[in-house]
């Protein structure tokens, strides 16, 4: 796996050197989070704009583990669909979040809003659960325990593959990537 | 007739749930060997091997291909000349399930009702698909689906006389749409005729077929090889990053059909993708 090693949390500068097609080694802390915890953290931002978790500065990965078997860290632990999140956020990345990483695209208004708070968001590979899991050192929960594998965990990870999609100049992988390799049939 | 007791099916189904999450098919590995070859984007190409090596790793350390261990789908071919004894089939399916599920720590992602969405907790129900056949066998197919690439899914009424080349702008528009979230390269199974329930049916049944095993129906095998090569024109790629490689096959089941129809259903398949078949 080849990538650029860097370590979290992002700095400013990081952010803004970094372009669409990066290929990262991310080493540091990252926090899961989807669809249910989403739904929670956006509640209690809109209730008195305080998380359990501080998540300023850091980065969220979309992700819902299988359990851990005995003496493992984590079960496999990849990426989910995106998409499902992006109604919910907005108001995460004007709290301060300034990386997300799942797989597929994300809505125009999320897009617009990245450039607009400075934050990228990145896609690991989805259905590789297996060896991304083998990147995460140490897991532990720090919310939400009563949702299972949608409880949010902090995850130590190591050298985690993830490319970069959507940075802050308002450049899209998706697209991208697909002009350059798009044929007529 | 031959007495099979279901306690015989549950065990089946139990081993059956962590072998398919664990162990990618021949098949699927030869497939993206030989996408490796062909992939000319670097990210892409890595993107491949990553999915290779996450195979290894997987069946070696017996951690879950995917953390999404999917629908619990279940096909049964059971032989007219077979008597279950012992319990509910059904049941027996389901216990199955609970402890394959439970005993291979694998996710439990079922919700109980499509709006209350409370979670089983055991990954039942199960889906389960009967088909009674000549014979005195049972033969069980297990298949985990991942929600990412089912959410992708679509059906289509047809008119007829939009024939092969809808038929073809339909898959491409589902296939473009479904971009990186259905976890691209993919497996198409595309439903052809039937009713409309029967459609979807037939796309799911086509994601069973090895790879490289061609449609046994001549004008078929040919319209899956132009289909395929129609997808990987898109660009798409590996993981949507752009590049050849976004189909590792297109397979197409077709059935009798009513004059006034041309139901057309495409189901998506992760490169996750997952079936093992025992037949007892
Ligand atoms: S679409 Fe398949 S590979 Fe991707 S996350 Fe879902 S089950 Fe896993």
């Amino acid at each position: 796996m080849s990538g650029m090693k860097v370590s979290l949390p992002l700095t400013e500068q990081m952010i803004h050197d970094l372009r669409c097609g990066d290929q990262l080694l991310l080493s540091g802390f990252l926090y899961t989070a989807r669809d249910a915890a989403h739904k929670r953290l956006v509640e209690s931002l809109s209730k008195n704009g305080k998380l359990p978790v501080e998540l300023k500065g850091q980065v969220i990965y979309y992700a819902g583990p299988t359990p851990a078997p005995p003496g493992r860290v984590i079960g496999s632990a990849g990426p989910t669909t995106s998409q499902r999140m992006d109604s919910m956020t907005i108001p995460l990345l004007e709290y301060g979040v300034k990386g997300l990483i799942g797989k597929g695209s994300r809505s125009e208004e999320v897009k617009k809003a990245l450039v607009q708070y400075k934050a990228v968001y990145l896609a690991a590979t989805g259905g590789a659960g297996a060896l991304l899991a083998q990147r995460i050192k140490s897991a532990e929960i720090v919310a939400y325990e009563d949702l299972g594998p949608e409880a949010i965990y902090k995850l130590e990870v190591q050298e985690f593959p993830v490319v970069v999609i959507n940075d802050i100049n308002g450049n899209d992988l998706y697209e991208a990537g697909q002009k350059a390799y798009k044929r007529l049939i | 007739m031959r007495r099979i007791n279901v306690e015989v099916i549950t065990q089946n189904i139990a081993e059956m749930c962590c072998e398919a999450n664990f162990n990618l098919g021949k098949d699927i590995i030869e497939g993206l060997t030989e996408a490796l070859k062909n992939e000319e984007s670097p990210v892409g190409r890595d993107v491949i091997q990553q999915i290779l090596n996450n195979a290894e790793i997987s069946s070696r350390d017996g951690v879950p291909l995917c953390q999404d261990t999917g629908f619990a789908v279940v096909f049964i071919e059971l032989g007219q000349e077979v008597s279950l004894v012992g319990g509910d089939l059904d049941e027996a399916i389901n216990k199955g399930v609970r402890e394959g599920y439970h005993r291979c720590y694998l996710r439990k992602s079922m919700v109980n009702d499509p709006l209350m969405r409370d979670n089983t907790g055991d990954n039942t129900p199960a889906v389960v698909h009967y088909n009674i056949v000549p014979g005195n066998n049972i033969k069980i197919t297990f298949v985990p689906k991942g929600g990412g690439s089912e959410n992708m899914s679509r059906i289509k009424m047809l008119k007829p006389t939009e024939g092969e080349s809808g038929i073809i702008d339909f898959v491409l528009e589902t296939v473009n749409a479904a971009g990186a979230n259905a976890c691209p390269p993919v497996v198409i199974g595309v439903g052809i005729g039937g009713t409309f329930e029967t459609c979807a049916l037939l796309a799911k049944k086509a994601l069973l077929r090895p790879l490289q095993q061609v449609n046994s129906n001549v004008y078929y095998a040919d319209l899956e090889k132009r289909l395929c090569m129609a997808v990987n024109c898109l660009g798409i790629g590996p993981q949507g990053f752009g590049g050849r490689i976004t189909a590792l096959a297109v397979h197409i089941e077709a059935a009798p059909t009513h004059i006034a129809c041309l139901p057309t259903a495409v189901n998506l398949n992760c490169h996750a993708s997952r079936h093992v078949q025992r037949i007892l």
